[in-house]
């Protein structure tokens, strides 16, 4: 790749309005529309979220307002045991795809990686706007299933045969609104394999002169390992759900066996497995959390040692870690199934993989631990958030410790505990990289900075609420607090009501925060103080050119590349740092 | 602000591992024999990442209070040993701890999913429905006979759909909605689900098992307190997911003895 001539791929520049802003073939365009669509998807996520914290918290109070919205599912405002599952399936589901999915991975990824290695556009730029259309009607799919008869589904983000396979035999929501959930999930996965294909083809072939993959930002790493990852279990994930659809509409019988009476009906099924669909949804869902979180590595990785103003330590080891981690991504999938009912021995089997997958992220988590050390720390709101990031990644990660074990995960499997444990490792870990992320690159998206003060406030009262709404959660699970229920009856699970009702408080508190950032976000877009090329004194080659980019990235040819991205305390010509277009550090870091 | 990051970290941290601490929050005492051994494995997982937990929040916080910019122009240091020494460090440390309780959580696995059926076994078939569960053991005869699933009419209370016009086997079976046992008795559950998935769950007995449709999975486990705890469904199976609940009943030897006498007397 050294000696090979820049890439010349010529930037067409767009001609009226739908071509630029709509179907834009632009990846800058297309990585800010992902980023539109992941805030969209968070905000009716996090409402959902609000409506079922509520209900467990108050499960006799009426939500105000939701009668009228939904007046058989929630009569008098009332949230029914259906809806309350149908609000944590589309809970799960819109933030599992539609935000850890594609604001890390294709949001960033498509707005970044390009200029990062120095392209003027992804590889297959009609592709990719294919990509961002595909799944931005998945999106509209999935919304689409709260409108239809019997409402949204009620499964569970995972959507468990027989239960999803069976139709509408099944309860509320499982008729029209499981097949639209599976058709939605279908079509998000062709739009992940079309990102991910390209986020490939570009890293190895569009690198501009002198960008060696060891010259890579760690973000662009950790995107082209996240694609490789996506790449194969969407794979999986798409023919999964086109079998559960047929299961469902034309009478195969891939997941369901014989002899189940479901509603007092003996189903027209036989010969299926729905431990084959638990392992077909495993085998892309384990991959899936690490599709969320290695986006939210690299841009730590990145972003850290710009705040510290040193380099990270061991960069290579974190990239070997991160390329580990990925691969035992696909050797772990079972330990989601330790209690399903699979052969006893291949738990021990799952459990060792699992288990091994703490070394690399130990390593990582230290070597990041390590580069703060001697750093001289700029508190921006990004380095906070990259610092909150590292503890609730190491709190999250801990207790994945218990539940890798199956002679543990006997007890805590299908309690709080579980919850709490990915939703601080998966969930917030990679709000975290996302906020660190935003708080980072808005001014070379938009030109302007994002207000600091807003951020630091965001950022405090954000980390101690979300310690608050998921911390408890493990004392929950301890105690035997079963998840996915609407309601604790009069059982032992009475006696947790006061932290359930503590945690749906912070949930409320943490929610209302975000409207802080939300506000800072729109006003920081509109009046923010303009933002220089290069205001944290970054090394990538993103920050050498404009903010914001010209639409060819570059204004001219791409950037020849002379140094490596980790460059940060050493004798630069503006500075404590050596930009990696810079010529005059005559080829560090190769 | 490093100073107020670092501040927070730790006061979370340390309180975050107070409540653990002090089980505020807690599981219920055990009442079985294999729960010993998973509580063992459990409070070892607890103590060790308890200490990493602490530990490593708690060194972040420090580095980011001391090592925040102050503006003064000092050099920034690397870490003392570099890279190789904590790349070591991390993988003997973990790796000691994964062997350790792989080795010997394997063995609490296997004593609860692979030991051989116990021959002394008291044999209960249990079937989860939505959303209840049924329990069915074999009468006077010592033999549960075979299951129809077209038979099944809850309506007329054939749950397992047995056919006793045909199979003499099943004539005296016993049928319970409740799972009452024998103190100290070695119980075999052959689980079965009608519909979807379901689980047992007994935090007390601290065992949990789905019901996968189409499959009998044995559970073997032996209660060893004399008490009445409640049975839930931890695999989400429908709407009235929340309310699917059966009661163990851990009798004493001579009540159990009295209640199977009950139920016979009333086949």
């Amino acid at each position: 790749m050294d000696d090979s001539p820049a890439p010349s791929l010529t930037h067409v520049h767009p001609q009226g309005f739908w071509r630029k802003h709509v179907f834009s073939l632009d990846h800058k365009v297309i990585g800010k529309q992902y980023l539109d669509l992941a805030l969209v998807a968070v905000v009716t996520g996090m409402v959902l979220s609000w409506l079922m914290r509520f209900h467990l918290a108050f499960p006799r109070a009426a939500v105000p307002g939701l009668g009228a919205i939904a007046p058989n599912a929630a009569p008098g405002g009332m949230i029914s045991p259906e809806l309350y599952l149908s609000l944590m399936t589309m809970h799960g589901t819109i933030m599992v795809f539609f935000v850890l999915t594609t604001a890390p991975f294709a949001g960033f990824g498509n707005y970044i990686l390009p200029i990062q290695v120095g392209a003027e556009d992804m590889a297959f730029p009609r592709f990719n706007m294919m990509s961002f259309w595909v799944t931005f009607v998945a999106f509209v799919v999935l919304i689409a299933a709260f409108l239809v008869e019997g409402g949204a589904p009620l499964s569970g983000w995972t959507a468990y045969a027989p239960l999803s396979a069976v139709g509408k035999d099944a309860g509320p929501g499982q008729g029209a609104g499981q097949t639209l959930w599976a058709i939605s999930i279908a079509i998000f996965c062709v739009g992940q394999l079309l990102g991910s294909l390209n986020f490939i083809a570009t890293t190895l072939d569009l690198r501009t002169k002198g960008m060696t993959l060891m010259r890579m930002p760690f973000s662009t790493w950790a995107w082209f390992i996240t694609s490789v990852i996506g790449l194969i279990a969407f794979s999986v994930l798409l023919p999964a759900c086109i079998l559960l659809i047929l299961d469902r509409v034309a009478g195969t019988s891939f997941f369901v066996p014989a002899g189940l009476v479901i509603s007092d009906r003996l189903q027209p099924h036989a010969g299926g497995s729905p431990l084959l669909w638990q392992h077909l949804f495993w085998f892309f869902g384990h991959p899936e959390v690490y599709i969320a979180i290695l986006p939210g590595f690299g841009i730590v990785s990145h972003i850290l040692p710009a705040f510290a103003r040193k380099p990270l330590l061991g960069p290579k080891v974190v990239l070997a870690c991160m390329a580990a981690i990925g691969f035992l991504s696909y050797t772990v999938w079972g330990h989601h199934m330790f209690l399903s009912g699979m052969n006893p021995l291949s738990a021990t089997l799952f459990s060792v993989p699992t288990l091994i997958i703490t070394i690399p992220a130990t390593i990582v988590t230290l070597l990041w631990i390590g580069t703060i050390y001697g750093a001289r720390l700029r508190f921006t709101t990004s380095a906070l958030f990259c610092l909150g990031f590292v503890s609730v990644f190491v709190s999250g990660g801990i207790s994945g410790f218990f539940l890798a074990q199956p002679s543990i995960d006997t007890y805590l499997h299908g309690t709080y505990f579980v919850v709490g444990h990915f939703h601080f490792v998966m969930g917030v870990a990679s709000m975290f990289g996302i906020f660190a992320g935003v708080y980072f690159w808005f001014p070379k998206m938009y030109g302007r900075m994002m207000n600091e003060t807003l951020g630091k406030i965001h950022f405090t009262l954000t980390l101690v609420g979300v310690y608050c709404i998921f911390m408890p959660m493990h004392y929950l699970g301890l105690a035997g607090n079963v998840r996915r229920y609407s309601e604790f009856t009069d059982d032992y699970m009475k006696g947790a009501l006061p932290l359930h009702r503590f945690i749906t408080f912070a949930a409320l508190f943490t929610g209302a925060v975000q409207l802080i950032f939300l506000f800072n976000l729109v006003w920081s877009r509109l009046r923010g103080a303009k933002a220089p090329d290069n205001p944290w004194q970054a090394t990538s080659v993103e920050w050498s050119i404009p903010s914001p980019p010209p639409v060819d990235n570059f204004g001219g040819p791409p950037p020849v590349v002379y140094n490596g991205p980790n460059e940060y305390g050493v004798a630069g010509p503006t500075g404590d740092y050596l930009m990696q277009a810079d010529p005059s550090g005559s080829g560090k870091g190769a | 602000m490093g100073k107020l990051f670092a501040v927070l970290v730790a006061v979370i941290t340390l309180i975050s591992a107070g409540v653990f601490i002090s089980r505020i929050w807690w599981l219920p005492p055990d009442i079985s024999v294999l729960g010993v051994g998973i509580d063992h494995q459990l409070m070892e997982t607890m103590v060790a990442s308890g200490v990493l937990f602490v530990v490593s929040q708690l060194v972040l916080a420090a580095f980011v209070w001391q090592f925040g910019d102050r503006g003064d122009g000092r050099a920034i240091k690397t870490f003392p040993g570099g890279v190789t020494p904590m790349v070591v460090f991390a993988t003997v440390l973990v790796s000691a701890e994964i062997l350790v309780l792989s080795f010997v959580g394997t063995k609490v696995w296997g004593g609860i999913f692979m030991s051989p059926p116990n021959p002394n076994a008291l044999h209960i078939d249990v079937q989860a429905e939505q959303f209840a569960y049924y329990f069915r053991y074999p009468g006077p005869d010592g033999k549960l006979g075979a299951t129809h699933p077209e038979l099944i009419d809850d309506g007329n209370s054939n749950f397992f759909g047995l056919d006793p016009a045909n199979d003499t086997a099943v004539r005296d079976d016993i049928v319970s909605a409740s799972l009452v046992i024998p103190v100290d008795q070695p119980i075999l559950l052959t689980m079965h689900s009608k519909d979807v998935g379901h689980a047992f769950y007994v935090p007390d007995l601290r065992i949990q098992q789905d019901f996968v449709p189409g499959l009998v999975i044995p559970l073997q486990f032996t209660a060893t307190k004399v008490a009445k705890k409640e049975i839930v469904c931890t695999q989400l199976c429908g709407l009235g997911h929340y309310n699917m609940r059966g009661y163990l009943e851990v009798q004493s030897k001579e009540d159990y003895q009295k209640w199977m006498a009950d139920q016979v007397a009333q086949q």
